[in-house]
């Protein structure tokens, strides 16, 4: 399979490569540039382990191609507490015990960054469908709820 | 103490670096030189292998080995089953690492390929040519027992993988002489656990020492040790296990697989690093299943509803071999605890475990309890329907009384202190139950369905005491441990050896720790999952890993604090009697002002110059605490749903969980365990099931296909408690990780029933899909 040349920025790093055309975005993350901060939980793009930012929107990221994301603006939840500080989002999480085993949190995260970018001022029932593409296998959701609601108060406030 | 660290809900310590996503799971771990295994898993649930043919395998791309069952027989040992129960005829076939004769299930491993990446050890998988002579399945454990049924083990006639039978009292006797006898079949559907994280194995060999270091996310490293030496041969002391981040288990890693010890396997031949990671669809083939009964279950009563016997015939499957802890669970953890917070004279208990074509089944959140929880209290709602008398009435009559020291039960067991009536009386008073019953009536009036389900159970876990292990042929101690090390400046690590995953005890036995010694929490690392730098512990599951684990770092704090009084007693010059610690200080009676903290006493301890005579140096305890008994967290959960008898949808309305499970260590941890398990048990109920067809395919073989709960599927779970200390540990502490399992599928399912008792449907299989509700609505009429 002849490789193909790609360029993208992660977490804003501009990162250069040659792929296979059919590695998945997720594996050029994870494998070829080593933040391993974000997860694969299936293969039928069904539990959100695997979501990133992709310009500004998230994506699964193990249901698209490394390469086309060539030129893309990628942000991962390595790339996301600014300076040391923890995102609200990611201090929202920690307050709330919104996580336990953590696999899924990553995915939940960037979720969230999305959904309260779309909507600041969820409720309860908005953030539980936002949440919809992602699955937790340890919390039963509600304080991944919680800490969706409480990060939006304290964004908004 | 002014506010006490034990039972604050303070932030986890382990999540700034899992909201970070600098965590390490197994699959993180990449090492030099580096290859990747896949494993070829048998497409059919029964076949004879006539043949495989690597060779195009073998010269794929990137392609460094290919391994069959030829280059493993003889070489690795069969995966051993750890738990046979005994007097029951357990037949302990044999279980090789990769087939090599018959496969027994769709997802059996026939061959490995190791290459140089993930992507082309998968493509060379494609590649391997094997010839089957396809045998007939049998996917039901009842269907398996009869005549003429296929048989997969030849040392297994009928199936039968084993026989258990557990009585207490006469139970014939009370059913032959019963004024009412209710009866049920009950199908326990077959679940997957779906933990998030894959499993994963990094396997890496050295050959001038011959020493294996394993990864793997396990839940009981030192018990994957074990069966590692005994799979491979090499020395326990040889063998270092890590598991690093787990992400999540609820049982389902606790086995200890073939697919590890094939990675060990490749990695001793190839003298390479070798990682395995399973898929999604891979996992739901070849990661175990839980649950998968089918039972009929009786219940004898008096005309006032005084239940004076429970009878079961269970047929369990083990699917095709059996796994590291199979046969304990439709067993002793599920037979002995039948009669439940019920004070039942006749209890009997009849099971046969049987092989199937199917995925092994194994512990899965509850294991055996939320089986025997559910046949218990969906008996008790049949006996208040047969009676006309309500539900919680039936209950409130067979409740055993309050006890604080024990109470022995029918089966044998003594449970260690309960006072179920105080549970409900909450419950009841919280969801204001006169006031749903009118509701209810109301709506009905209006043609809504809405129902109400209430639970009463208790549990058995905190696993165990040592010596039933071994007397109920658990192959494993018991016991736990943890070690306790100050440095010269005062802060500590604690070496402990359970395996949380999830649960939050970096963040408990800090909170333990802190509370017996008066260190802050932020100066306590917890350290565990490693066997090379933790003491032998027996791993994280049976809610186990706080009622045993936690006491021993409180045991070994108190012999900290022990060899503390010594030193300060020296230090203070004053006899070591009058010596009174609180609080992180240690001072002479009587005068505060002169005293020693425990940073002082570590900074001496460590320096050790001005010991007492024949003190050692350093300050460091280990604890090995070894529990008398299990304990037995109890608790009454209420369900209320709405049933829409035009579409068959189900809306869980609202849910609560009033649980004891002692004193608390961290409530906030606590709602956390009870909310996941609570989510898990309506999986069961509503959604979920692992579907076969006839030859033994997985038809719910992806997570697009089976259906696990959603954030928008739930309401939030409200939770209480009471606190009703068990009265045979230092800390009075019980397990909470599985009790919400054990009671929300039941409850949420006598909900559902109770909403459609006026639509004439008593009975339904689960799950409880809008299909079925339908059917059974619209059949009826
Ligand atoms: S790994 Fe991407 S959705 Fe599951
Ligand atoms: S915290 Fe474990 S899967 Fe969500």
């Amino acid at each position: 399979m002849a490789k193909i040349p790609i360029s993208m920025t992660i977490n804003g790093k501009v990162h250069q490569a040659e792929v296979d055309p059919r590695l998945l975005l997720v594996h050029f993350i994870r494998e070829d540039v080593g933040l391993t901060g974000t997860k694969i939980g299936c293969d039928t793009s069904q539990c959100g382990a695997c979501v990133v930012m992709m310009n500004g929107s998230t994506v699964k990221s193990c249901t698209c191609l490394a390469v086309q994301a060539d030129g893309a603006d990628i942000m991962t939840i390595e790339g996301l507490a600014t300076d040391g500080n923890l995102h609200p989002i990611q201090e929202a999480f920690w307050d709330n015990h919104g996580l336990q085993c953590g696999y899924c949190t990553a995915g939940m995260i960037m979720t969230s960054v999305e959904l309260l970018q779309r909507n600041p001022h969820p409720t309860s029932d908005q953030v539980r469908a936002g949440l919809e593409g992602n699955l937790c296998r340890c919390t039963g959701y509600q304080n991944i709820v919680k800490s969706v609601l409480a990060a939006a108060e304290k964004m908004g406030g | 103490m002014t506010s006490r660290i034990f039972g604050s809900g303070i932030r986890r310590r382990e999540d700034p670096r899992l909201i970070t996503g600098q965590a390490t799971y197994t699959d993180d771990i990449k090492l030099q030189h580096m290859a990747y295994a896949a494993i070829k898993r048998s497409p059919h649930a029964h076949a004879r292998i006539r043949s495989v043919d690597t060779s195009a395998a073998l010269s794929a791309p990137g392609v460094v080995a290919v391994y069959t069952g030829a280059d493993t027989d003889g070489v690795l040992n069969p995966i051993p089953c750890a738990w046979v129960v005994p007097d029951s005829d357990v037949k302990t076939v044999p279980h090789p690492a990769i087939a090599k004769d018959v496969v027994r299930y769709v997802g059996d491993a026939v061959a490995v390929v190791v290459a140089e990446s993930r992507y082309q050890a998968e493509d060379a998988i494609d590649l391997i040519n094997v010839d089957y002579e396809t045998l007939p399945a049998v996917v039901n454990p009842e269907a398996a027992m009869q005549d003429g049924a296929p048989q997969l083990h030849e040392d297994a006639p009928n199936n039968q993988a084993f026989h258990w039978v557990a009585s207490g009292g006469d139970t014939d006797a009370a059913f032959s002489s019963a004024e009412v006898v209710v009866r049920e079949t009950i199908i326990q559907q077959k679940l997957i656990p779906n933990a998030i994280e894959p499993r994963s194995a990094v396997a890496t060999w050295l050959s001038a020492t011959g020493e294996l270091t394993l990864w793997s996310s396990s839940q009981n490293p030192h018990i994957c040790r074990f069966v590692t030496f005994l799979v491979t041969g090499v020395p326990e002391h040889k063998i270092r296990v890590i598991a690093p981040e787990v992400g999540g288990g609820f049982g389902s890693k606790t086995p200890i697989y073939a697919d590890e010890m094939i990675a060990c396997f490749c990695s001793m031949r190839l003298g390479r690093p070798v990682k395995w990671t399973e898929t999604r669809s891979e996992n739901y083939q070849a990661t175990i299943h839980g649950r998968d009964h089918v039972e009929y279950v009786e219940l004898a009563a008096t005309r006032e509803g005084k239940i004076t016997g429970l009878r079961t015939k269970v047929y369990a499957a083990m699917g095709a071999y059996l796994s590291t802890a199979a046969t304990g669970i439709p067993t002793i953890l599920h037979g002995l605890i039948y009669a439940g917070t019920y004070d039942i004279p006749n209890v009997k208990a009849d099971i046969y475990g049987v092989f199937t074509t199917t995925t092994p089944v194994d512990l899965y959140r509850g294991a055996g309890r939320p089986e025997a929880t559910f046949l218990l209290e969906r008996l008790v709602n049949l006996l208040a329907d047969e009676l006309g008398l309500d539900p919680v009435e039936v209950r409130r009559r067979n409740l055993i009384p309050k006890f604080e020291d024990g109470h022995d039960v029918a089966m044998g067991i003594t449970y260690d202190s309960g006072d179920y009536e105080l549970t409900l009386d909450m419950a009841l008073e919280h969801v204001n139950y006169q006031q749903l019953r009118e509701e209810q009536a109301r709506l009905r009036e209006s043609n809504q369905y809405m129902g109400i389900g209430v639970t009463c159970y208790c549990e058995i876990c905190g696993l165990g005491p040592s010596q039933v292990a071994h007397a109920v042929g658990f192959g494993a101690g018991l016991w736990e441990s943890a070690t306790i090390r100050f440095h010269p400046t005062g802060t500590v690590n604690i070496f402990v050896g359970t395996s949380p995953h999830g649960q939050g005890e970096e963040t408990t036995f800090a909170q333990i720790l802190s509370d017996e010694l008066g260190v802050a929490v932020d100066d306590i690392e917890v350290i565990h999952g490693d066997t090379d730098t933790t003491p032998q512990g027996w791993g994280t599951y049976g809610s186990r890993t706080t009622a045993v684990g936690g006491v021993a770092v409180a045991l070994a704090a108190r012999k900290i604090r022990d060899k503390g009084k010594a030193l300060a007693a020296h230090l203070l010059e004053a006899a070591e009697a009058d010596i009174e610690y609180e609080d992180g200080k240690f001072f002479v009676r009587g005068s505060p002002d002169q005293s020693k903290t425990i940073q002082d006493i570590a900074l001496m301890a460590n320096l050790a110059y001005d010991m007492p005579e024949g003190m050692e140096p350093g300050l460091e305890a280990s604890a090995f605490y070894d529990p008398p008994n299990f304990t037995y967290p109890f608790g009454t959960h209420v369900a209320v749903v709405m049933v829409d008898p035009e579409n068959g949808h189900i809306e869980l309305r609202s849910y609560l969980a009033v649980d004891d499970c002692g004193p608390q260590i961290n409530p906030v941890i606590v709602a956390g365990q009870v909310h996941g398990g609570v989510v898990q048990g309506a999986g069961q109920a509503l959604w979920e099931g692992a579907v076969y067809d006839d030859n033994g395919q997985l038809l719910t073989g992806s997570m697009m296909d089976y259906a696990l709960p959603r954030a928008h599927m739930l309401p939030d779970i409200e939770t209480l408690s009471t606190v009703t200390p068990s009265p045979h540990n230092p800390l009075g502490v019980k397990g909470i990780g599985e009790t919400g399992t054990i009671a929300s599928t039941i409850t949420i399912y006598n909900a559902v029933l109770d909403a459609l008792k006026p639509l004439g449907v008593t009975h339904l299989d689960m799950p409880l899909t809008s299909e079925k509700v339908w059917r059974a609505i619209h059949q009826r009429g």
